[in-house]
């Protein structure tokens, strides 16, 4: 392809990205921007559920917080009662399970003990029936905070993704072929 | 009341709908003088607003779930909330309804271009036999034109709109004129060694895609996204490869909110007019013609003609036959997903790519005798795409625990899924139509559709191919089964799932078994004529819009040569 067809195909999109994309590192940096401010008021919870639920999410995948996970949660909420009842309900139960173990909310609780209710509610093949109510919760907020992660900057970038940019001519990196298919058997 | 505003003629012939076969058509007759007023019940497109082409997740507070998150609890937009449709399964004001124990979704998109604007491209030619499909096979009805008949308009249409793909000299997969296809990406080079050991033909995808420099578009940037609609026009859309370069001849007036309420016939029985509701204003307007094209996709226009009664047309309009509604298909649709350990820990890279596959299977056994008529094709997913509400779903709700675990399970999990999609034939059955629901209107006051659909044991046998057949692949692959792409009961896609839904006003030389002729012309009114899917006999493997385009350019022509000839 000329050099030019090129540059006319590369200034098409950037014109056509001009109202959207910025580069994922530049966002990542307004992200953090914003999450270190503590500019976030939550709208659905009671600022200790959502404090809690930031709790969760960073236990859940550490860097939850870099990837806005409670306040996408909150967001959502609040504009979905459903939702919101998951949550402000799975919140209660984590805080209420937590103070008849060790007197504490999950908030306040020590590492250990915190620990020790997730792995109760965290692991579906070993939960017992009385913690179905907890182990139904925590999938919701595992699933969440996955979707709010890996699809921020820091999630992002972190997976390896490497698309979403203009390419004037599409081309397979001939070591990956041979990888997969070495490691395929399909010779 | 309502006050009815009566324009003079403002065209010789209006259009109706501006999708795939609206598009061609109005493109065409443009270019050979003919004055066009196209009606479109959606508003205008405008791709730089509409389009959210390489928009990240992050840059909406909801990343693509929805408001309030609506796609965890199934209500989220479908193919995804960055999808370039404007409408869905459902639309606000305008119902349609299921006949008892029967379950068909219809999928409108209003806007100009229809649904092209997000559709899968996929390209393909109906094969020679298909056009006979009961000559060959004993089931169904034969085209009363054949392969040679429509080749030189795929041939226009392919140059035109621009399509990828290889000359491979198979039967069931006819060539055509192709642009060149990009490599196949790292899972689709092990698909194609997987369906080679199973002497399945695996060859670059027939993408409505331009890969060279096309009638000053400009070619495919590879950023995988045609769903979400090109704003480099590099894919087909009507809106933008035809409709918006039709609009500077300067013979095309183009009607937006237009949403078309009958046909008004005279004591000939030709056509003489259009009424329909200006959406905007809600006020009932006539558009006067000297010929109409429908192309407002198969069912609406069998909508729109059923509603179309008058003393002589008690039945609907062009119904003498009782075909019209009849003769409903979709494609069979199913998916299969797999895993394929051979692809963790490949070293990233960019593998977006054509928005599609890079590689397809073509129908094989075509020379075959089976326990089910007609075949299917298939399609593939995988790679690395662009993450989203939703990409690790899987990972979510398989994985036991959290923390550093979770994040290393969904980092080897990312990049190693594979996907297959079946497209096959249904033959059409005489418990499969649509036809007015006399209990239902729209918003506006026309009569809605009520749909009867009921797949038959070919169908049914056919999907349960396709799963051993992706099932073979996946495991020859190396990998393992993970679950349905589209887990339903019955290991079938649902009636209008697969958004080929065709056949409702089908051609044939006889009056009484057809409701146009071998041109797309109504046996009951001459100036009368159907350009999208309804005048299809049959639906083959392939799907619908490149023949869509085809029959329209041909049934263009013959619109402005009948004009010319005075015969309209």
């Amino acid at each position: 392809m000329s050099d030019t067809t090129r540059r006319e195909i590369l200034q098409k999109i950037a014109a056509a990205a001009l109202a959207g994309p910025i580069g994922v590192a530049a966002a990542q940096e307004v992200h953090e921007a914003v999450a270190a401010s503590g500019a976030y008021t939550p709208k659905a919870l009671t600022a200790h559920e959502f404090t809690t639920l930031k709790k969760l999410c960073e236990r859940i995948i550490p860097g939850a917080s870099k990837g806005g996970a409670a306040e996408f949660i909150d967001l959502l909420a609040s504009q979905n009662r459903e939702l919101a009842a998951i949550y402000t309900g799975g919140l209660g139960w984590m805080d209420h399970a937590m103070q008849r173990e060790s007197n504490a909310t999950f908030l306040a609780a020590s590492p250990e003990k915190a620990t020790a209710l997730l792995d109760r509610i965290a692991y579906r093949d070993k939960a017992t029936p009385e913690l179905a109510a907890g182990v139904r919760f925590f999938a919701w907020a595992r699933r969440m905070t996955v979707d709010a992660y890996y699809t921020s900057p820091a999630g992002i970038r972190e997976l390896g993704y490497l698309g979403n940019k203009g390419m004037s001519e599409f081309k397979v990196p001939q070591e990956a072929i041979d990888y997969a298919v070495k490691r395929s058997g399909l010779v | 009341m309502f006050q009815i505003i009566r324009s003079r003629p403002v065209a010789d012939v209006v259009v109706i709908g501006s999708g795939a076969g609206g598009g061609t058509v109005t493109k065409v007759l443009a270019d050979l003088g003919v004055n066009v007023a196209l009606l479109e019940a959606g508003p205008m497109l405008s791709p730089a607003k509409d389009f959210k082409e390489h928009m990240w997740p992050y840059q909406v507070p909801h990343r693509g779930s929805g408001e309030g998150g609506a796609s965890y609890f199934g209500r989220g937009r479908p193919f995804g909330w960055f999808s370039a449709h404007a409408g869905g399964w459902q639309l606000e004001g305008e119902p349609y309804t299921s006949a008892e124990s029967s379950n068909f979704m219809w999928f409108r998109s209003r806007i100009v271009g229809g649904r092209t604007n997000h559709y899968g491209r996929i390209s393909l030619r109906f094969a020679d036999y298909d056009f006979k499909p009961h000559t060959r096979d004993g089931v169904g009805t034969d085209w009363p034109i054949s392969y040679q008949d429509i080749a030189p308009y795929y041939d226009k249409v392919e140059a035109f709109i621009g399509v990828t793909g290889s000359k491979e000299g198979i039967r069931s997969a006819p060539d055509g004129i192709f642009q060149p296809c990009p490599p196949p990406r790292v899972h689709e080079v092990l698909i194609q060694k997987a369906s080679g050991k199973l002497n399945i033909p695996c060859i670059p995808a027939r993408l409505a895609v331009i890969t060279r420099p096309t009638n000053g578009r400009v070619p495919c940037h590879y950023c995988g996204q045609c769903g979400r609609g090109c704003v480099t026009a590099s894919n087909y859309s009507s809106s933008q490869v035809q409709i918006f370069p039709a609009l500077k001849t300067g013979r095309v007036k183009l009607i937006t909110n237009a949403m078309a309420r009958e046909l008004i016939t005279d004591d000939t029985g030709k056509v003489t007019a259009i009424s329909y509701v200006d959406k905007t204003t809600r006020s009932e307007k006539q558009i006067r013609c000297r010929a109409v094209v429908l192309a407002a996709s198969s069912c609406e226009s069998a909508r729109l003609l059923l509603n179309s009664r008058s003393p002589r047309y008690s039945n609907g309009l062009a119904n003498s036959s009782g075909h019209l509604g009849r003769n409903l298909t979709d494609s069979v649709g199913f998916g299969l997903g797999g895993q394929v350990p051979a692809l963790k820990g490949l070293q990233r890279h960019d593998s977006d790519g054509m928005g599609g596959g890079h590689l397809y299977m073509p129908w094989w056994l075509w020379d075959k005798k089976l326990d089910f008529p007609r075949g299917y094709h298939i399609e593939l997913g995988g790679g690395y795409g662009m993450p989203g509400v939703g990409s690790f779903d899987s990972v979510s709700a398989q994985h036991e625990g959290y923390g550093e675990s979770l994040k290393r399970a969904i980092y080897d999990d990312y990049g190693t899924h594979v996907r297959f999609a079946g497209r096959g034939e249904m033959v059409p059955n005489s418990d499969t139509y649509c036809d007015i629901d006399p209990d239902v209107v729209d918003k506006w006051g026309i009569p809605a559709l009520r749909f009867h659909f009921r797949w038959s044991d070919a169908e049914l046998k056919q999907a349960e191919h396709m799963e051993q057949t992706f099932t073979a692949l996946i495991e020859t692959m190396g990998g393992t089964v993970t679950q349905p792409l589209e887990p339903v009961p019955d290991k079938i896609s649902t009636g209008g799932e697969i958004i080929h839904e065709v056949g409702t006003a089908r051609m044939g030389d006889d009056p009484s078994s057809s409701v146009l002729n071998r041109y797309c012309q109504a046996h009951d009114a001459k100036n009368l004529f159907v350009a999208d899917a309804a005048p299809f006999v049959s639906n083959p493997d392939k799907n619908p819009t490149l023949t869509i385009c085809a029959l329209a350019w041909r049934t263009a022509e013959y619109v402005a040569e009948e004009m010319r000839k005075g015969n309209v």
